[in-house]
């Protein structure tokens, strides 16, 4: 099983995301669980969303306590969350940033392993605004492969309709232009 | 067991999206509901089928939950095939009412996204809501996951207007941990659901050419005789619901029982949850069971009529019982769901002996390992008991 961790900020899209991944890998025959934390959370507040795809059935209903992976829309929540705390030793951190895998390490002090994608330029660029819930999904998938790309038309397609196409656009974008570097010694 | 018909493609919904598509495929013919918290999306999503043409409902948008029940009560004994959903305040703000939905034998069907009460504020999951509504003469029942969700609020129709049962009946479902949770389950086709249920039959209703007395007054020389015969339909209706689960079972290969059990084949000791905590539950099992403990889960869907004598016959052998309730009966003995086991097991010559826990109030996580804890736990509990019952986890 895989447990994903999603890390943004109230308005950004973090819960919408889980969701379009949750519906992916179900239309795969896969089984998900997808939910955000329930709170009395604002826009701009930090929220989490959590997401577990699995082979079968899922009986676990709790929070996700040891991610195999975090993907951080938002990177000033890292310090404030400390996603990566509890990641498990083999984990990914999947990180919205402009930063070299180098950079990242040095300022943060992560070694696990990392995808790295500018998200924002990309979103910008393609979306017309700065929300990268859909771009940061190119990124994951391209470290994980845990679904296919196009599994994704779907889900987006009834979710955001007419705009759809722009943003598997940018998931795509994300996903050639992502950064993965192995864990660090 | 393999269904009958194909295995349906699995489809991914939010589990009170799933509800809703229930709702739709058993046509219900009149809903009523408050639409502001505390309520899910639930009927926010009927109230779009009906808007949208997608399903031939009489949806009424109501000021309070009090209002919500009344309203059902009245198109319900006009004949309509009626559903509500509600949680938390909204369960209690109906609370007078619902009595007299049962006593006057309305077949409504509700669906309560089970959350705790006020105060503190909390908008999160326990059965608190749902334990404050324990007597209230309805059929109730519990599920576990999305796909039991769906299942079971089409076959409640059923049971609930079987004219030897004619009762209304409340699913409950965990707040939040199901009703807000995408996840994968199979869908059943509407042909089914018709041959499965047809359109409701009423056996009195409103009718100006055909006066009938609803809601009578009662003297005392009548009143306990109702009740009398309110309590005998209530269990009478054991046999009903398992007659219709029994049928969905030979529909759709999901078999249910009033109390199903969990690897409780030669178990000593022995878990009993409700709702979705069975699932985390049977992990834990799981995981004692490889080192060798002869652990089990008993997880009890049917609350109400209470499945007295499946309980006996399944503790049989064990030697104790861990009872966890989600709801807290202040001042009492336990919760709420302990009490009422450890009198069910009063009577036998030889029962285990019981511990009691009370767990994820206010939406507390419980994970796998709080339920190998409390078999740690109980097990010395057990033989020095320190206390009638415990807090699990909680500080201070």
């Amino acid at each position: 099983m895989l447990e994903i961790r999603f890390h943004g900020r109230g308005g950004q899209g973090a819960v919408t995301s889980v969701e379009l991944l949750a519906l992916a890998a179900i239309n795969e025959g896969k089984f998900a669980q997808g939910f955000p934390s329930f709170g009395p959370e604002r826009r701009g507040a930090p929220v989490m969303a959590f997401l577990r795809i699995n082979d079968r059935h899922i009986r676990l209903r709790c929070k996700i306590e040891a991610p195999d992976v975090v993907l951080v829309l938002d990177p000033s929540l890292i310090r404030i969350q400390k996603p990566t705390a509890d990641l498990k030793p083999g984990g990914l951190i999947v990180l919205n940033t402009p930063k070299s895998p180098a950079e990242v390490r040095r300022d943060f002090g992560f070694t696990h392993r990392l995808a790295l994608v500018d998200a924002n330029t990309i979103a910008r660029e393609v979306i017309g605004v700065p929300i990268t819930n859909t771009t940061m999904l190119g990124a994951l998938i391209k470290a994980t492969q845990v679904v296919a790309l196009d599994s994704l038309k779907g889900p987006l397609q009834e979710r955001f309709g007419p705009l759809a196409a722009k943003n598997f656009q940018a998931m795509q974008a994300a996903y050639e232009q992502t950064v993965v570097e192995e864990a660090s010694a | 067991m393999a269904p009958k018909t194909a295995a349906a493609r699995r489809l991914g919904m939010e589990v009170s999206i799933a509800v809703s598509h229930a709702v739709k495929l058993a046509r219900a013919e009149t809903i009523a509901a408050y639409p502001i918290t505390p309520q899910t999306h639930i009927v926010e999503y009927l109230s779009t089928l009906v808007a949208n043409g997608e399903l031939d409902a009489e949806f009424i948008n109501v000021e309070s939950e009090h209002s919500a029940i009344s309203t059902c009560i009245g198109m319900s004994a006009a004949g309509a095939r009626t559903y509500t959903a509600t949680s938390s305040q909204g369960l209690a703000l109906m609370n007078e009412i619902l009595y007299i939905a049962s006593a006057m034998r309305f077949p409504i069907v509700m669906t309560v996204a089970n959350r705790a009460l006020s105060a503190p504020l909390s908008i999160w999951n326990d059965h608190s809501d749902i334990m404050g509504a324990r007597d209230i003469g309805w059929i109730q029942m519990f599920v576990e996951n999305g796909q039991e969700a769906f299942d079971h609020t089409i076959m409640a129709f059923r049971i609930a207007e079987n004219h030897e049962v004619l009762l209304p009946v409340i699913v409950n479902l965990d707040g939040f941990i199901l009703s807000h949770v995408v996840e994968a389950l199979e869908m059943v086709d509407q042909d089914t659901v018709d041959q499965f249920l047809p359109p409701y039959v009423p056996r009195h209703r409103l009718d100006p050419n055909q006066p009938v007395t609803m809601g009578a007054f009662a003297l005392p020389e009548i009143y306990p005789e109702v009740k009398m015969s309110h309590q005998m339909a209530l269990a009478g209706s054991y046999h009903h619901i398992l007659q219709v689960w029994e049928e969905w079972a030979e529909i759709t290969g999901r078999r249910y029982r009033p109390l199903e059990t969990y690897r409780s084949e030669g178990a000593k000791i022995l878990l009993l949850t409700m709702g979705s905590l069975s699932e985390v539950a049977e992990i834990a099992v799981d995981e004692l069971r490889e080192q060798g403990e002869p652990v089990g889960l008993l997880k009890l869907r049917l609350w109400r009529p209470f499945p007295v004598e499946d309980l006996r016959r399944a503790v049989a052998g064990a030697e104790l019982l861990i009872i966890c309730d989600r709801a807290l009966s202040l001042g009492g003995v336990g919760g709420p769901v302990m009490s009422e086991v450890r009198s069910v097991l009063y009577p036998l010559a030889s029962r285990p002996a019981t511990v009691g826990y009370i767990i994820g109030l206010g939406g507390r996580d419980v994970n796998p390992a709080a339920f190998k804890d409390m078999v740690a736990r109980a097990r010395e509990e057990a033989r020095r008991p320190t206390a009638e019952f415990h807090l699990y986890g909680v500080r201070g």
